[in-house]
């Protein structure tokens, strides 16, 4: 019996998938647990499983195409079995359509709605993400993993995004666009305010429709080099003039742009800062690297200063904490995300339960995640769900700035470069090592003044690492 | 195919219904020593008498309610108001009696009854003469109300209302009388509820009925000469029932619709086209609806207000640019 590929929820606040590529092809044979196709979501690069064995009958997008989730994508089968009915009805535009698993004849009779609600039982059960071992996809959906405005995020429309992202169309160029698989986001508007119209669409056909979609970026292109390299680059060496150049948006920089919409709007933000004297945790860092340089472990700056949050949101709990509508929740670990920055965006993995580990351990683990969300390959659980975050981009000479919180966590921590400075101690003007930080605050959870004591302990740790052992 | 007026089209249809059945008579002020206000019941009197043929006191709903009296015993009255602004005297009669005497009395009586008059404004009538009917009828269930903007239509309108067994609302225009058309000589029936393409086009439906066929009628004229704009014009013709499937084929075919009506914007006809129209032909549309009706004030009696307040050709052809995205 045929077996239905369809497009995975692969991520929380997944809405639609690229096809990366196919690792399969038409006639061949392939069984349960096989790799089937490489999926760009909007976080990560990941692996489409098959649910069953058989023939590779068909495969109905091509790489690079990009479709809603729960469309139809492939379907799997006996080598001589007729799969037309399963085909022909396949538009992988047809949206939220989701794919079920083995059809007979009398499924097939049903209804339309009955058919709809049947597939989206057997989607999940058809094609599972790679690396997701079975208890945990049944025990955790990862929707329930996220906040509520994720969850509905998920099941939004097309329509609805593109009313958020506020691209005024008529219907009928909407419809003209969808009938001609043209992009309706890459097609100018003349009509009032920009509004797209049937001439426009008319045009954009005439002319052989918007360009095709870029590539998406290389993978393992230098990653870090560009910062750098931009920012010293030789004016002689730069052409008279720029092309003008429109970046597409990933799927990543798609939901950054949303959630963070979601985050300065409704999020009523407000920043503490402080300036701390870095010397002792430098020192302590340095002797600790000393002692443990044999086992190959290094602890970073930033692994001190993620073992201090953790500690320090240990000793405040009302800063660990979510605003839940009509409650405030306080969370029983600190999870700490860190902001990494990737080729297109950036990803927060989470070093879980920070405030049970050692600094061995945080560093040992926030090393590889950061080397694996670089290189794209983190699991949906290993990026969601954390309860503080912070970010640092002292590396990029920043002294100091304001971040924006990634809901449901109540505070970011914002941490800039450290210099060496003039500072007044005792009434001389001494040398020392400072480092600015700026912790922005959901004012719904946290008052001024109670995240003003979490800074309070959290430089006190710092300044005075026997503070962490206290 | 004879060019007759529109008085002389319903002058017709009258006759040639009475001639038909001897139970269809006719009632109301002056029609028939005076041939009708707007002699619309030329010569009747002479040819059937005024057994048939009956002129009553100025007492409109004395009269309407004689006639749904009639109806309810088995004749086929035509009741003539002077204008529909006199109406409103009768407007008990005609919307509680009956619109209400099917459904009330459980089946048992239906009221074969047609009544009719002019309505809108003529010239320099005023506030209490110039108004529109239009929606006072097509609003209340029980009620079919006809509109007709061509001589063709009146004839062939006034006799499906007459032969219909239920209460007919007949709105006439005074300024209509004397439009001329082509009438043809046979026996001519217009259904109840059924639009008509006056215009073909591509470009934009102009939706109109009743006076605004002509208004829509000159518009398209211009678009055409001056805009390069094909206009599809659909007549109504009868707002209740409302043949809204013509207008939604159309839409679907241009993708632009002007909503066109005499009376004042706010529920109106017009707005119930809209209404239709953004639910039917939702995914056809490539401009919001545009709607032109006269302004939302009382009729003026100066005439160059009169002529500001009503809507002209030129306004039903700024609209339609408007939805074509060319002004």
């Amino acid at each position: 019996m045929a077996t239905k590929v369809v497009m995975a929820q692969l991520s929380p606040t997944m809405e639609e998938g690229k096809l990366v590529e196919w690792k399969v092809k038409e006639g061949d044979e392939v069984s349960q647990g096989d790799i089937l196709a490489e999926v760009e979501t909007d976080k990560a690069n990941m692996d489409i499983e098959a649910m069953g064995g058989g023939t590779v009958r068909a495969l109905l997008i091509s790489e690079g195409d990009v479709v809603e989730v729960g469309a139809l994508i492939g379907v799997l089968g006996d080598p001589d079995e007729d799969i037309s009915d399963l085909v022909d009805g396949a538009k992988p535009s047809a949206g939220a359509q989701a794919g079920g698993d083995e059809r007979d004849e009398a499924a097939s009779a049903e209804g339309p709605e009955d058919e709809a609600d049947d597939d989206a039982e057997q989607a999940e059960a058809a094609t599972k993400p790679a690396g997701a071992d079975e208890s945990r996809a049944e025990a955790e959906p990862a929707a329930e993993a996220e906040p509520a405005p994720d969850a509905a995020d998920a099941g939004a429309t097309i329509e609805e995004k593109r009313s958020n992202g506020r691209v005024k169309v008529s219907p009928l160029a909407r419809r003209m666009a969808e009938d001609a698989g043209l992009d309706i986001a890459r097609i100018e508007g003349s009509g009032p305010g920009g509004r797209i119209v049937k001439s426009d669409v008319q045009a954009a056909i005439e002319s052989g429709g918007p360009e095709a979609e870029e590539e998406a970026p290389e993978r393992g292109a230098p990653e870090r080099a560009a910062v750098p390299s931009a920012a010293v680059r030789s004016a002689a060496l730069r052409p008279a003039r720029l092309e003008d150049e429109r970046i597409e948006a990933s799927q990543m920089r798609k939901t950054i742009a949303k959630r963070l919409v979601q985050s300065i709007g409704p999020v009523p933000h407000f920043f503490l800062t402080t300036e701390i004297d870095m010397g002792r945790a430098l020192d302590l860092r340095k002797a600790l690297n000393e002692r443990l340089s044999a086992s190959g472990v290094k602890v970073g700056v930033n692994d001190l200063l993620l073992k201090v949050a953790a500690e320090a949101l240990a000793r405040h709990p009302e800063i660990n904490a979510s605003w839940a509508e009509d409650a405030i929740q306080r969370h029983g670990s600190a999870d700490i995300g860190i902001a990494v920055a990737v080729p297109d965006g950036l990803i927060t993995p989470v070093v879980r339960e920070a405030d049970r580990k050692g600094l061995a351990q945080i560093a040992g683990e926030a090393s590889d995640l950061i080397e694996r969300a670089r290189n794209r390959k983190l699991k949906p659980e290993e990026y969601t769900g954390a309860t503080f975050s912070i970010s640092n981009l002292g590396m990029f000479g920043i002294d100091e700035f304001t971040a924006i919180i990634n809901p449901p966590e109540a505070a970011i921590l914002a941490v800039g470069q450290t210099v060496e400075k003039p500072v007044v101690e005792g009434g001389e003007v001494v040398v020392r090592r400072r480092m600015r930080v700026t912790m922005s605050c959901d004012h719904r959870v946290i008052d001024g003044a109670t995240g003003a004591v979490f800074l309070q302990t959290y430089r006190a740790m710092l300044e005075n690492p026997l503070e962490l052992v206290s | 195919m004879a060019v007759i007026t529109y008085r002389e089209a319903l002058n017709r249809a009258l006759r040639e219904e009475m001639n038909r059945d001897e139970n269809v008579f006719l009632l109301g002020e002056e029609v028939g020593e005076y041939d009708g206000a707007y002699k619309v019941s030329k010569g009747l009197l002479d040819e059937f008498g005024e057994w048939r043929i009956r002129d009553t006191p100025i007492a409109e709903n004395g009269f309407a309610g004689l006639g749904i009296g009639a109806a309810m015993a088995g004749l086929r009255p035509i009741v003539e108001f002077m204008t529909w602004n006199f109406a409103l005297l009768a407007y008990d009669a005609i919307v509680n009696s009956a619109a209400k005497m099917l459904y009330m009395s459980g089946g048992q009586y239906n009221v074969p009854i047609v009544f009719r008059g002019p309505g809108g404004a003529a010239l320099q009538l005023s506030a209490q003469h110039s108004q529109v009917p239009d929606p006072w009828y097509a609003n209340i269930p029980g009620l079919k109300v006809c509109t007709p903007g061509t001589p063709a239509d009146a004839l062939g309108l006034l006799k499906s209302a007459i032969r219909d067994d239920d209460p007919v609302v007949f709105i006439e225009g005074e300024l209509l009388y004397n439009v001329k058309g082509e009438v043809p000589d046979e026996e001519h029936i217009v259904p109840i509820g059924v639009a008509d393409i006056k215009r073909e086009g591509s470009d934009v439906t102009l939706v109109c009925h009743s006076k605004m066929v002509k208004v829509v009628t000159d518009a398209a004229g211009i678009l055409a000469d001056e805009h390069e704009v094909e206009a599809e014009i659909v007549d109504l013709r009868t707002i209740r029932p409302l043949d809204i499937d013509t207008v939604i084929e159309s839409v679907k075919k241009t993708s632009r619709a002007v909503v066109v009506q005499e009376g004042s914007p706010h529920s109106g006809i017009g707005a119930q086209v809209v209404d239709d129209i953004q639910r039917e032909a939702f995914d056809h549309l490539d401009a919001p609806v545009a709607r032109v009706s006269s302004l939302d004030v009382p009729m003026h009696y100066a005439r160059p207000v009169e002529k500001h307040i009503l809507p002209s050709a030129d306004a039903v052809v700024s609209a339609a640019l408007h939805v074509c995205y060319l002004d």
